[in-house]
């Protein structure tokens, strides 16, 4: 049975939880704020990004968004912190904070 | 056959029966070919080698369609056997002994996830001493993993118990994995007299694999084995544990059902001579065999004794055994286990049927015996001794011994 799991609540017993706590709906790990895990953040500096495209395919939590060609803000609910883009951002223009 | 009912002889039965000789290994190949799954991932190890071996013979002669996923170990094969099933594939895998320890974690991930994979396990003992032979450490091992327990006497349950597995595992009842056991080399490598169904038959009795919710369903999706918090993650624990109740009537319904196909009768244990058994044997696979021809003999001598074979182990049918033995008004009950637990007072088996008995209120003298370790022989002459001793303890000349080897050299 394809149970609207917005309706399990941590007062729903037992026998209404999904079989193996299936979640019928794709894409769920996004309404999780996971970036709270975060002890260093990635900061940009807009004067040295080039927009050259490097960071954006290798952040493992997706969360450097581009649209028109162009990558946008930090996604800081879901980013852990990791710092890949720094590392591979050829022109310094991520910084890594300490939170 | 001695495990052929006489209720079910009256029944029209829907496959013909097919005589052959067959090792225990040969006839569970056997079964996957008439069942004909989609995805089969192992990595070989003695004495299951030849399952995946004959599978991939069936496979290269174009006999099944099954896609064989060569891994690079147990640890992958159970992973990738979960992700197949997850994805919507009926999947199965076969291994033994040390394959079966490596395969710990995702025997666990894959009941949770109550996918109902089909692992055919050769039982072989576990290191160390490091050995290849037959005891029941493996299967024994993996007791609270979650996984549906059925061990076989010989090659003609093991078949057929394979047969049984799908319908088992695949009831959305159930939704458990399960494992179908048979002895190492005992019963895998040795050729005896077999009956089989026909392909067909065999095929309807397991039907399509439809499963409700998988991976592999456009418009429909599904998140398999999320992260749970502490407020959920008991109560799916508890949920699982429910479906493990269930399978038990299940496994009974389905025994029913194979009965009527093949006339042969299956329950969750076998009781053999034991409507009147003072001194009863309770023990599981290949040695049952052993048990039984001693009991003829016994019996010739007018002392009742009696065998219950256990096949289902995983549900535990704490509450049928209590009653068999209560009904069989049993003086002095041994309990074999092919495995030593290292608690300090004997086996598994030891453990759980001492309990059951103890809950149902079943005050008979328990002995725990641990035999057959890494491929130890066990003959007649140790149930002649076994039931000896049984019956010195029911008359009071000895105190029942904690737990004691059979066979040892001491």
């Amino acid at each position: 049975m394809r149970t609207d799991i917005r309706n399990i609540t941590p007062s729903t017993p037992y026998t209404g939880l999904t079989e193996g706590l299936q979640l019928y709906a794709a894409g769920t790990s996004r309404q999780f704020m996971s970036g709270e895990w975060r002890t260093s953040t990635p900061v940009l500096d807009m004067e040295k990004c080039r927009q050259c495209l490097l960071c954006a395919p290798v952040c493992p939590d997706s969360c450097i968004p581009v649209a028109d060609g162009k990558r946008q803000a930090f996604d800081y609910d879901h980013c852990k912190g990791c710092g890949i883009c720094a590392a591979v951002c050829p022109f310094g223009a991520i910084a890594m904070t300490e939170d | 056959m001695n495990h052929t009912d006489k209720n079910c002889k009256t029944i029209q039965m829907t496959s013909r029966e097919i005589r052959d000789r067959m090792s225990g290994n040969e006839a569970v190949a056997y079964a996957i070919r008439q069942i004909d799954p989609d995805v089969m991932p192992a990595f070989p190890i003695t004495p299951s080698t030849e399952i995946p071996q004959m599978v991939s013979t069936y496979i290269a002669n174009g006999e099944i369609g099954t896609e064989f996923i060569p891994v690079e170990s147990e640890h992958s094969a159970m992973s990738a056997a979960i992700g197949a099933e997850a994805a919507g594939a009926r999947t199965i895998t076969a291994t033994s002994s040390a394959g079966l320890a490596l395969m710990w974690e995702e025997l666990l991930l894959a009941a949770s996830n109550r996918l109902p994979v089909v692992l055919a396990l050769v039982n072989r003992t576990l290191s160390g001493p490091i050995n290849i032979n037959c005891d029941h450490s493996d299967g024994m091992g993996a007791r609270d993993t979650g996984w549906i327990q059925i061990y076989a006497e010989n090659n003609q349950e093991a078949y057929d118990n394979y047969i049984q597995a799908f319908p088992i595992a695949e009831d959305p009842r159930v939704h458990l994995p399960v494992m179908i056991c048979q002895d190492g080399f005992i019963t895998s490598h040795a050729v005896e007299n077999i009956s089989l169904l026909e392909d067909d038959a065999v095929k309807r009795f397991v039907g399509q694999y439809e499963p409700e919710e998988f991976l592999l369903n456009p418009g429909r999706p599904v998140s398999v084995g999320p992260y749970a918090v502490s407020d959920y993650s008991m109560e799916a624990k508890k949920g699982q544990e429910d479906a493990m109740e269930r399978a038990g009537s299940v496994i009974l319904e389905t025994a029913e059902r194979f009965c009527r196909m093949s006339g042969r009768k299956y329950g969750f244990f076998e009781e053999y001579r034991m409507e009147d058994a003072e001194y009863v044997l309770l023990l599981m696979g290949s040695a049952a065999g052993t048990a039984k021809a001693a009991v003829d003999q016994l019996r010739q001598q007018g002392i009742r004794a009696g065998v219950l074979k256990l096949r289902v182990f995983r549900p535990f049918p704490a509450a049928e055994l209590a009653e068999a033995i209560r009904r069989c008004g049993c003086r002095a009950l041994a309990i074999l286990d092919r495995c030593e637990s290292y608690n300090g007072v004997g086996g598994p088996l030891g453990s759980e049927v001492t309990q059951a008995l103890y809950r149902a209120k079943v005050y008979t003298e328990t002995v725990n015996y641990i035999y057959g370790l890494a491929g130890r022989d066990f003959t007649v002459e140790h149930v002649f001794g076994i039931v000896d001793e049984l019956r010195d303890v029911a008359d009071g000349k000895v105190l029942p011994p904690d737990h004691k080897y059979i066979g040892l050299r001491s």
